[in-house]
């Protein structure tokens, strides 16, 4: 919701991070590896939510793109193993290269067609990994030698104040004048045009932002869980999640798809002893709040704030 | 043509064609600094294709779209408006998380990826243009909480913010009140006195004769006259396209319809409105069974809103009553089956069944018998269909897919049709064939009509009464001969 502003989220954003950063102190080295994934994932719902909440392109491919930084930042480390900042930056760009080769082509069709196009890109992707295996440890999966640390705690912080930074620079670069200008382009890119806005340069940059964050966290996902895998990485599932989790969220929000992916996470954990149910008794959920909040979870938070 | 020296806009053979139709045909037409050309033409003559043209977002096949002599046909859209020409699009699309001011301020906005901070010029620029447009007083609300004229208000501000040298306007004033209009014609003629170049596009001659200093008028994508208000009302051809020169009219008397007592449907007070937009007020209608009724009115007269509403589509004050009995409370569907079948303006047939399936479809509720006589009647009506029986419906002309909807709304044995503007996009050799099937119809069955329509030329032979329809009122009602020279001059 817009009547709050920018620096008020921001600072409300800060508190609830600051807290989060003490939680070491409290919980088990178990809860934070689970909020620290969970972490990652809500940098990929952010990235996911700044194409389809503001450019308005769905991107049924978010796992595309981070797949191409996990996979390249692993490969890297496993054949030379330079400094892991390296690989980490080596993932991002090729990320970003990826998503321009990808959206390109993709900008020019119109409607459906530039989600399929990336749902088709998740497959190819996937499919190389499992062909080359020699070089991605295909199905089995990839192992890095290296791991950023081996602390729970150090692992947490770092995904958490990765994921602070993220949400600070794709929330203010939504609420800036260019995302005034994409969510123009998104909505209406006619009358865009006619306004003198080059739609496709705008869509295309907003897809080199939400790649580039989404290569950056999935290089930084296989530091931390020291493997690469399809399953993890790129599977459609593995995106759908992440689109349920932006939306579950709060479309149009981005700071919505943290408070998704660590809903999904935390009642995926807490559900656990329903067995197979579990998946089934989250997604009804997720279901039911967005059929019955529209806004999202951030939407919900921010309503109780204006009425309180 | 007389594209004077320093003209602004200069547009010259232009051509459009969406695959087999021609839209737009060697169009030419010149706007000067300061001066504002009115481009006027029936529904589907191509005026709104010709002003996306200019704009670029459609692509001509040929021609040329000159800004002070630089040529920009075939550019994107982006960089014709920065080449100075804006656009005020017909319906209105703000952006509706946003407040007014805000977007406002987007069409301030430079092209650039790098503007990350707001800049407090831009935003002072915004106040000044609301302020002109007369929002000063809503710049903190979200567009949807705002009646109809502000949102229009709206889009004018986010075409002049880009202080467009040409200005391209579509329907200025559809669904604006009078005092409205008045306010909008105000604002229109202070651009033109700033100097720029302005192109209104609109229906007919009447709602632009007092803003625009010249007229064009276009029929079936061409240029049919040009000139002043005064001497494109007098045009020969402007008057044969929308007043259809001299017609022979066949009306009957409204005494000689046997039900004269009680009509067959009786239309009273109904008012209907579209969130804050009124689109009926008042409107008592009465059809005689047997009678030919045509309701002649504009685009966005609230033709359809009349049919959809005693279709039993839309909530409505007021009543509708069937032989004496009120019709509130039916379901459409209910409304259809007892007899009063409405052809929308749309056709929806299905597109991927042939003809004689379509038709099969339309007569499901009748005995098998009884369908098979109704379709051989039907065949017999439109004999065109007979020999396309076998084509699916996607592949006939418009004009065959308008016969073919009406034939399929027959298969109901209605007792009242209701026709939506069938001539829609039809070339007038079509609606030749589509009149005479109406004369058929009437002359050989019993059937009572109500026809909407903008095209009078369609609408007066056949009738028996004539209403017309303005503005969500109706505002005259009598025999189609005295038409021309009682309510004639609105439609040119």
């Amino acid at each position: 919701m817009h009547s709050i502003s920018t620096a008020r989220v921001l600072l409300i954003a800060l508190g609830v991070i600051a807290v989060a950063s003490f939680l070491p102190l409290w919980v088990t080295g178990y809860i934070l590896g689970l909020l620290t994934i969970a972490y990652y994932f809500g940098v990929f719902a952010m990235a996911w939510d700044l194409l389809f909440g503001f450019a308005g392109e769905v991107n049924f491919g978010p796992t595309f793109l981070i797949g191409t930084g996990g996979y390249t930042a692993g490969i890297l480390d496993n054949l030379y193993q330079p400094p892991i900042w390296i690989c980490l930056v080596a993932g991002a760009l090729a990320a970003v290269t990826g998503g321009v080769v990808l959206a390109l082509p993709a900008l020019r069709v119109r409607g459906p067609y530039f989600g399929l196009t990336t749902l088709v890109a998740v497959l190819i992707l996937q499919n190389f990994i499992v062909v080359a295996a020699a070089l991605t440890g295909g199905e089995i999966g990839l192992t890095v030698p290296d791991v950023i640390s081996i602390s729970d705690t150090t692992n947490y912080e770092i995904a958490l104040w990765f994921m602070a930074g993220s949400g600070a620079i794709l929330f203010s670069l939504s609420r800036s004048p260019v995302g005034l200008i994409l969510q123009a382009s998104g909505q209406d890119a006619v009358q865009a045009g006619a306004l003198g806005f080059n739609v496709t340069k705008h869509k295309l940059a907003a897809f080199i932002i939400s790649a580039f964050f989404s290569g950056l966290a999935g290089a930084l996902l296989v530091f931390y869980l020291g493997t690469a895998s399809v399953g993890t990485l790129v599977d459609i599932t593995v995106g759908v999640q992440i689109i349920i989790a932006a939306v579950l969220g709060g479309r149009r929000t981005i700071l919505g798809g943290v408070l998704g992916a660590v809903f999904l996470i935390a009642m995926s954990e807490v559900l656990r002893p329903l067995g197979d149910l579990s998946n089934f008794v989250v997604f009804a959920m997720a279901l039911i709040v967005v059929l019955v909040f529209p806004g999202g979870l951030f939407g919900l938070l921010t309503r109780t704030k204006e009425s309180g | 043509m007389s594209t004077a020296e320093g003209a602004h806009l200069e547009v010259n053979g232009l051509t459009k064609r969406f695959g087999g139709l021609v839209a737009v045909r060697d169009m030419a037409l010149g706007v000067r600094a300061g001066e504002i050309l009115g481009l006027i033409g029936p529904n589907g003559s191509g005026k709104s294709t010709v002003m996306k043209l200019i704009m670029g977002i459609e692509r001509p096949d040929a021609g040329s779209v000159r800004i002070n002599g630089v040529e920009v046909a075939r550019r994107p859209s982006h960089e014709i408006a920065r080449m100075g020409i804006g656009i005020v699009f017909q319906h209105s699309r703000p952006l509706h998380r946003q407040t007014v001011l805000e977007n406002i301020t987007l069409a301030l906005l430079p092209d650039k990826l790098t503007r990350l901070f707001a800049d407090p010029a831009i935003e002072a620029r915004a106040r000044a243009i609301a302020a002109r447009v007369g929002l000063s007083a809503v710049l903190d609300r979200r567009p949807g909480t705002l009646p109809f004229a502000d949102l229009r208000r709206i889009e004018i501000a986010k075409a002049i913010a880009r202080d467009p040298q040409v200005l391209l306007i579509d329907e200025p004033f559809a669904g604006l009140t009078s005092k409205e209009t008045a306010m909008f014609s105000d604002l229109i003629c202070e651009l033109r006195d700033d100097g720029r170049a302005v192109l209104l596009v609109d229906h007919n001659v009447k709602s632009v004769a007092r803003l625009v200093d010249r007229v064009l008028a276009m029929y079936v994508g061409e240029r049919i006259a040009e000139g002043t208000a005064d001497e494109v009302m007098r045009n020969e051809t402007v008057r044969r396209v929308y007043l259809g020169g001299s017609i022979e009219t066949a009306a009957r008397a409204e005494s000689s319809f046997r039900d004269s007592v009680t009509p067959f449907l009786e239309v009273n007070n109904v008012n209907v409105h579209y969130g804050k937009a009124q689109a009926l007020e008042n409107v008592s209608i009465h059809v005689h069974a047997g009678e030919f009724i045509s309701v002649v009115g504009l685009n966005g007269a609230g033709k359809t809103t009349l049919f959809n509403t005693i279709s039993g589509l839309l909530p409505y004050s007021g009543d509708i009553c069937r032989e004496g009995t009120s019709l509130r409370g039916l379901t459409a569907a209910t409304i259809a089956r007892n007899g009063i079948v409405q052809c929308s303006e749309g056709r929806d047939l299905f597109t991927d069944m042939t003809v004689r399936e379509n038709l099969d479809l339309g007569g499901q509720h009748l005995p098998p018998a009884e369908s098979v006589e109704q379709i051989g009647w039907i065949l017999d009506l439109f004999p065109i269909l007979r020999e396309r029986q076998k084509q699916t419906a996607g592949t006939l002309s418009g004009g065959e897919q308008q016969m073919l909807t009406i034939a399929r709304a027959l298969m109901m044995k209605p007792k009242l049709l209701i026709l939506d503007e069938p001539t829609l996009g039809l070339a007038p050799v079509i609606l030749e064939q589509i009149s005479k099937a109406l004369e058929r119809l009437r002359q050989t069955t019993a059937i009572t009509v109500l026809l909407g329509e903008q095209n009078v030329t369609f609408a007066l032979p056949h009738a028996d009464r004539v209403y017309v329809l303005e503005h969500a009122r109706i505002v005259w009602e009598g025999k189609p001969a005295r038409f021309a020279a009682e309510a004639g001059t609105g439609y040119l």
